[in-house]
């Protein structure tokens, strides 16, 4: 049960029932992040010409941020366009090339049959990837940008 | 249908027993409960992955696809299987693009998240507009699903007991939803998401079982019993017609698909987690439950083929909403057995769980886009934050009294559409403007609330145009005909030009994009920071 986010990433995974222990040393940590630093002074202090605003261009500068986001950018993008041809090339085979999809492959089973359940099988496995892919390759980061931009923006006036 | 009194005595205990339960629900988890706005809309955010992720399924399974669908599957075949594909395919869509970046924009609706950058009147009035409009379209095709479906299930099909379903159901979703809120509508979610995971299994391990677990048996036995033959197993017995009907299809699928994302009760069930992992974590477990039940539809679909044969389904009900409990009648041992009725009286009180507990997710939504988008937007300025709640509380009211009065004004019309137009409407007016507020750096104020409206304005003017209004023996109003549009569903038109729309009036804009508030859209969505 996760009733706080906490920096540990290990705290929360238990009840996860998508998590698989094996995963976590595949060697993909993302220890190659480029570490965003606050500015010394602002952390302690905030510094009245600042305003919050600055502060968020600030870390969308950065090169910590531009990596979780290229990061999520580069799975979705491509997995989005993916999933989204496949169920619409699905939906047109469907609707326009009955004698390709009554095709039979196995007994009573045809080829939409085989297409339906592909279907299913393709959202549960994108589904999986993309839980493992944000779990290994997004979340410690993100987690760490966002303790440092609250840490920045703590006491400022919005 | 020729019912007996037993099972419809027994059915009514369970609807009593469940209709119990839930009011226990309700006044358990409110009780020394502040009146926040946290609260009332989010449950106090506090909900675990897993029960969020059962909470969502609950929300999204409506016994349209428990009992619509499988019936579908039992008259048409292959062409029924066509909607579970994709109503759970839709849900990739939720999980990979906004899930976790709406749950650290947003507060409490849809709106919030636009807001996050853009001029805040015009876009929450905008986007109030088109949530309301969705939840209503959704409620009332629920209504009068409810109000047929209990009348059938019951044996009793006069006028008066479908009113007086739609009467009760509406009664015990605005008591849900003011006094319990977020918190005991999530509570009622999970109880009915577990009867209807539990009710879908043991009837498709009896199907199964019935066939010793051999599907090419089962299949077979469909694709025999339905009359169709091989073509059964097959696309094209319901969309196989002309070109607007396949046109059509692929119009509905379109908008499943991108419509769920921008369903307003969905929408708000992400934010009843804390952070936007637990939400991701939700939707996983969401996507396991959903296609596991959609998986189960299939078989339940062709088992009603198999078992009871798709002519005897169609003589029960031309719709084919009576499939699955006739189905449950003969696994159980046929009309008169004890099993048979305890098992069609089972599916009966499933059926009804699931309505009451969709019923209250969508208007516990659509109070709060009311109260904290319309009337926040529209309200005189320093009115105290606690007033809110209050104003929700009776939105819910007003929307139940509107909700109960549209349903009996539908009653005896064919409202099948509906859903398919509330998808439509959600994918043309809410996911345009989602997408582009959480990914286009130039977007701006005009081109969101121009978005919204050239998603929503099309959807509704192409069904006014379409023939499930006018034109035809099965339209809303037969005696007329200013049909012009051909298609029953508007989202291959519709959802195109909400996005183009968006487009234009972001081109068109006299202001500059705001760089500042998009840098702090997209830092917070990404990161979680000062996320509440």
């Amino acid at each position: 049960m996760e009733r706080q986010e906490r920096h540990d990433p290990a705290a929360g995974r238990i009840d996860d029932p998508w998590y698989d222990a094996l995963a976590s040393g595949w060697g993909e940590l993302d220890g190659t992040v480029p570490a965003f630093a606050p500015p010394q002074q602002r952390a302690a202090e905030p510094d009245p010409g600042h305003s919050a605003a600055d502060i968020y261009l600030e870390v969308q500068r950065s090169a910590a941020f531009q990596e979780v986001r290229a990061r999520y950018r580069r799975f979705v993008i491509p997995a989005a366009l993916a999933f989204l041809a496949w169920y619409i090339a699905y939906v047109v085979a469907a609707t326009t090339a009955p004698d390709l999809m009554a095709r039979q492959v196995v007994g009573a089973v045809n080829v939409a049959m085989v297409a339906g359940l592909g279907q299913f099988l393709s959202t549960f496995l994108l589904t999986w990837a993309y839980a493992r892919h944000a779990r290994l390759r997004r979340d410690r980061a993100a987690l760490e940008l966002r303790w440092d931009t609250q840490e920045m923006t703590r006491g400022m006036a919005r | 249908m020729s019912a007996g009194r037993d099972h419809q005595a027994l059915a009514l205990l369970l609807f009593s027993a469940f209709v119990a339960a839930t009011l226990a629900i309700t006044t358990w988890v409110s009780r020394n409960r502040r009146g926040s706005a946290e609260e009332f809309y989010a449950g106090g955010r506090l909900f675990s992955p897993m029960e969020n992720g059962f909470a969502i399924a609950g929300d999204y399974m409506s016994a349209a696809s428990f009992l619509g669908i499988s019936g579908l599957i039992a008259l048409f075949g292959y062409d029924g299987m066509l909607y579970s594909v994709g109503f759970l395919v839709a849900w990739l869509v939720v999980l990979l693009l906004v899930a976790e970046l709406v749950r650290n924009c947003g507060r409490f609706t849809l709106a919030d998240v636009i807001a996050a950058r853009m001029s805040e009147r015009p876009v929450r009035i905008a986007a109030g507009t088109s949530s309301v409009t969705v939840s209503v379209l959704y409620l009332v095709a629920q209504m009068v699903g409810a109000g047929s479906l209990v009348a059938l299930l019951l044996g009793g099909s006069s006028g008066a007991a479908r009113s007086w379903t739609v009467i009760g159901v509406g009664a015990l979703m605005v008591v849900y939803v003011s006094l319990g809120g977020m918190r005991a509508t999530t509570w009622i979610q999970i109880v009915k998401a577990v009867l209807l995971m539990a009710g879908a299994v043991t009837l498709t391990v009896l199907v199964l079982m019935r066939f010793h677990g051999d599907i090419n048996l089962l299949l077979n036995t469909a694709a025999d019993r339905s009359g169709h033959g091989k073509e059964f197993l097959s696309p094209g017995l319901r969309y196989g017609g002309g070109w607007t009907a396949r046109l059509d299809f692929i119009s509905l699928g379109l908008a499943l698909v991108l419509g769920t994302a921008g369903l307003p009760h969905i929408l708000s069930r992400f934010y009843t987690v804390p952070t936007a992992r637990a939400a991701r974590r939700s939707v996983v477990w969401a996507i396991g439950l959903i296609g596991g039940f959609y998986l189960m539809t299939i078989v339940l679909g062709f088992g009603a083929a198999a078992v009871v044969g798709s002519a005897e389904v169609k003589s029960a009900n031309a719709a084919g909403n009576t499939a699955v409990p006739l189905l449950a009648l003969d696994l159980g041992g046929g009309a008169g057995s004890t099993g048979g009725t305890v098992l069609f009286a089972v599916v009966a009180a499933v059926a009804f769980a699931t309505i009451l507990a969709v019923v209250a997710g969508i208007t516990l939504a659509s109070s709060a886009s009311v109260a904290h988008d319309l009337y926040a937007s529209l309200r005189r300025r320093h009115a105290k934050q606690h007033s809110e709640v209050a104003v929700a509380r009776v939105a819910a009211a007003g929307i139940g009294a509107v909700a109960i009065g549209l349903g009996l004004l539908a009653r005896d019309l064919n409202v099948a559409f509906l859903v398919g137009l509330a998808f439509a409407v959600a994918a043309s007016a809410n996911l345009p403007v989602l997408i582009y507020t959480l990914f286009w750096r130039n977007f701006t104020t005009r081109g969101a609330v121009w978005s919204i409206y050239g998603g929503l304005v099309p959807a509704l003017v192409l069904v006014v145009l379409s023939p499930v209004v006018s034109g035809g023996p099965h339209a809303l109003f037969p005696g007329v005909d200013f049909q012009f549009f051909p298609l029953e569903n508007p989202g291959l038109v519709s959802i195109p030009l909400g996005f183009l729309a968006g487009w234009l009036g972001t081109l068109t804009s006299p202001e500059p994009p705001d760089e500042a508030r998009h840098a702090e859209t997209e830092v917070r969505s990404l990161t979680g920071a000062g996320a509440v």
